[in-house]
């Protein structure tokens, strides 16, 4: 038996959402005694095949048609079954982004299996799966039970650690070129452009500095924005925030906007409502700074300053300026 | 431009959440109840894309018969009709979902009543199954897009954008298509007095779907552990600032 796992790569990188996925499917791979596959759109960087085996991909199936350059839902999840029929998975894995909910959708579509999003542990049975899964963004956890000959697991993001196997087999390359018809591609990108380039994603910052209701405006988030500068990491906002428009959408933390993953967060005048906290909850450390000591995000940081952050935050900026 | 928008209601929930005694749901009994961001985002749009270019705006919700009160909100905004899929009050899964909507939507069509545009929020607020949008555009054989922060309807087709590791990708479909959105593409209005007035008074299309069985089934929800952190309090005001310099060297982030 196998375990299959869509793995997405971008120039010679494979983005951290995607290694969480593999380690998931190594752990389900490892119970049913089957080879981890990973499964790659478009011909991968010899770095990304050497990533994939490091975290115990022992097939690696890359599947290339020139109309599959821009993605296209559909069509890559055509591709993945024409896979699965020739593996014969017990399971297929995708990583909790954008297009792994989209592929893996499609793929439960067009097979009429039942679909697990948001999994955090999986265990393999008879005829089906047990697993337990995040329900409100990581606020409540379900366990369920999947009956399909073929499990679909979308992974939550951010809550399953990425780690390479503690060996790493020679792998084995399989290419396919996929069949596809004209509607496999009705829903497909048409254009993308970058924006600019050298910012730090919110999603990957080694250090956020969030900002909620007790910033108190738009242009208040300058000083945010200083300590984030000094400290290499990226400004983010609670929905208050975004919704009064004092952020961009995309700057949000939260369950309707980024998950975040940084070494630490730094909540300045946010409350931590749960679906707040959902979007952080994967901080290694939490500093937060609030006027109200009885703040319910008090109760989920490490450490807690009481007090207006443009008091804090200035004298903050000040002392590591004065750093030697 | 005809619109079609599917909303769910779902708790409001407070500064934590509780289980029901048989653990398989919210306690609900001092929680207001609403809709996800996504979705009143969603009723935003079709709002605005039916008064752009006239044409029929229905919000449809799958769901125990309180969940008129949210149909009742998206009127209030500017929707035009409601059908409520009345369930026995069970949880149903996302396969069962998809089939009992794409169900409706087959026999509007039928009955010379389709659709140009069906909206949904991405994921829905409490399950986040990420899959009904996808369900349904299959079912229907039209294409879809998710996640999408920008809409426009030219002609016979729709162009979507969403933003996708630090881009902007952008899809043109043909109509007629399934969108989910994301919060985000618009500021929701607030509803107007007269807007709540015709709420009041609006018919609700009710409908008894049949329950398919769902592959996924729900056995009990937990509340996850905390992370056991007491939190260690550097100190108050701008008084804090060294101790907080002292962190920020002991995990590494400053000069030592």
């Amino acid at each position: 038996m196998s375990v299959l796992c869509l793995v997405e790569h971008d120039g010679g990188a494979v983005p951290g959402l995607s290694l969480q996925a593999l380690t998931f499917a190594r752990s389900v791979a490892v119970q049913g005694d089957s080879r981890l596959a990973a499964v790659v759109v478009g011909e991968p960087d010899p770095t990304v095949v050497a990533c994939v085996t490091e975290h115990g991909a022992t097939d690696l199936h890359i599947v290339t048609e020139p109309r599959l350059v821009d993605f296209a839902a559909r069509a890559w999840a055509q591709a993945l079954r024409q896979v699965m029929d020739a593996a014969g998975p017990s399971a297929v894995v995708a990583p909790g982004t954008d297009r792994g909910h989209d592929v893996l959708g499609y793929l439960a579509a067009l097979t009429d299996l039942p679909m697990a999003a948001g999994c955090i542990r999986a265990e393999v049975g008879d005829g089906g799966v047990e697993l337990t899964r995040i329900r409100w963004a990581g606020s409540l956890l379900e366990e369920a039970s999947l009956s399909a000959p073929t499990a679909l697991l979308a992974v939550a993001p951010q809550l399953v650690p990425a780690m390479p196997a503690a060996s790493a087999a020679e792998i084995e390359v399989h290419h396919h070129t996929p069949v596809l018809e004209p509607q496999d591609l009705a829903g497909r990108a048409v254009g993308s452009v970058s924006r600019e380039a050298g910012t730090i994603s919110l999603s990957d910052a080694t250090v956020v500095v969030g900002g909620g209701r007790g910033v108190g405006g738009a242009e208040e988030f300058a000083v945010l924005e200083e300590l984030a500068e000094l400290l290499g990491g990226t400004v983010g906002g609670s929905r208050v925030a975004t919704s009064l428009g004092w952020r961009p959408h995309r700057d949000q933390v939260g369950q309707t906007g980024t998950r975040i993953a940084p070494e630490l967060y730094i909540a300045c005048g946010i409350s931590g409502a749960i679906q707040h906290m959902a979007g952080c909850k994967s901080a290694k450390h939490l500093l937060a700074i609030n006027t109200d000591a009885e703040a319910p995000i008090m109760r989920s940081a490490d450490y807690a300053v009481v007090g207006d952050l443009h008091e804090v935050l200035p004298a903050v900026i000040a002392a590591i300026r004065a750093l030697p | 431009v005809d619109v079609l928008v599917c909303v769910k209601r779902v708790p409001m929930p407070g500064a934590t959440l509780s289980l029901t005694a048989d653990e398989r749901g919210i306690d609900t009994k001092f929680l207001g109840f609403t809709v996800s961001p996504h979705e009143e985002c969603a009723v935003e749009e079709a709002v605005r894309l039916t008064t752009a270019v006239p044409g029929r705006s229905v919000v449809l919700t799958l769901g125990p018969e309180e969940a008129i009160e949210q149909l009742r909100d998206a009127i209030s905004m500017g929707m035009q009709e409601a059908v409520l899929l009345l369930t026995d009050g069970q949880e149903w899964g996302p396969q069962a979902t998809a089939s009992a909507i794409a169900s409706v939507i087959e026999a509007e069509r039928d009955s010379g009543g389709g659709f140009d545009l069906m909206l949904f929020g991405n994921e829905a607020a409490d399950t986040g199954d990420y899959q009904v949008p996808i369900r349904v555009a299959e079912r229907l054989g039209v294409p879809c897009a998710t996640g999408v922060k920008a809409i426009s309807v030219e002609g016979d087709s729709v162009t979507a954008t969403r933003e996708y590791n630090g881009a902007l990708e952008t899809y043109r479909l043909t109509l007629p298509a399934v969108v989910s959105v994301r919060e985000g593409i618009n500021l929701p209005r607030y509803p107007s007095l007269p807007g709540r007035i015709k709420a009041k008074k609006a018919q609700i299309d009710r409908r008894e779907p049949a329950a398919t069985p769902d592959g996924l089934r729900l056995r009990r929800l937990r509340v996850p552990e905390g992370a056991g952190r007491t939190a260690e309090v550097l100190g108050t005001g701008a008084e804090a600032a060294p101790r907080v310099v002292e962190v920020l060297q002991s995990l590494g982030l400053v000069g030592r």
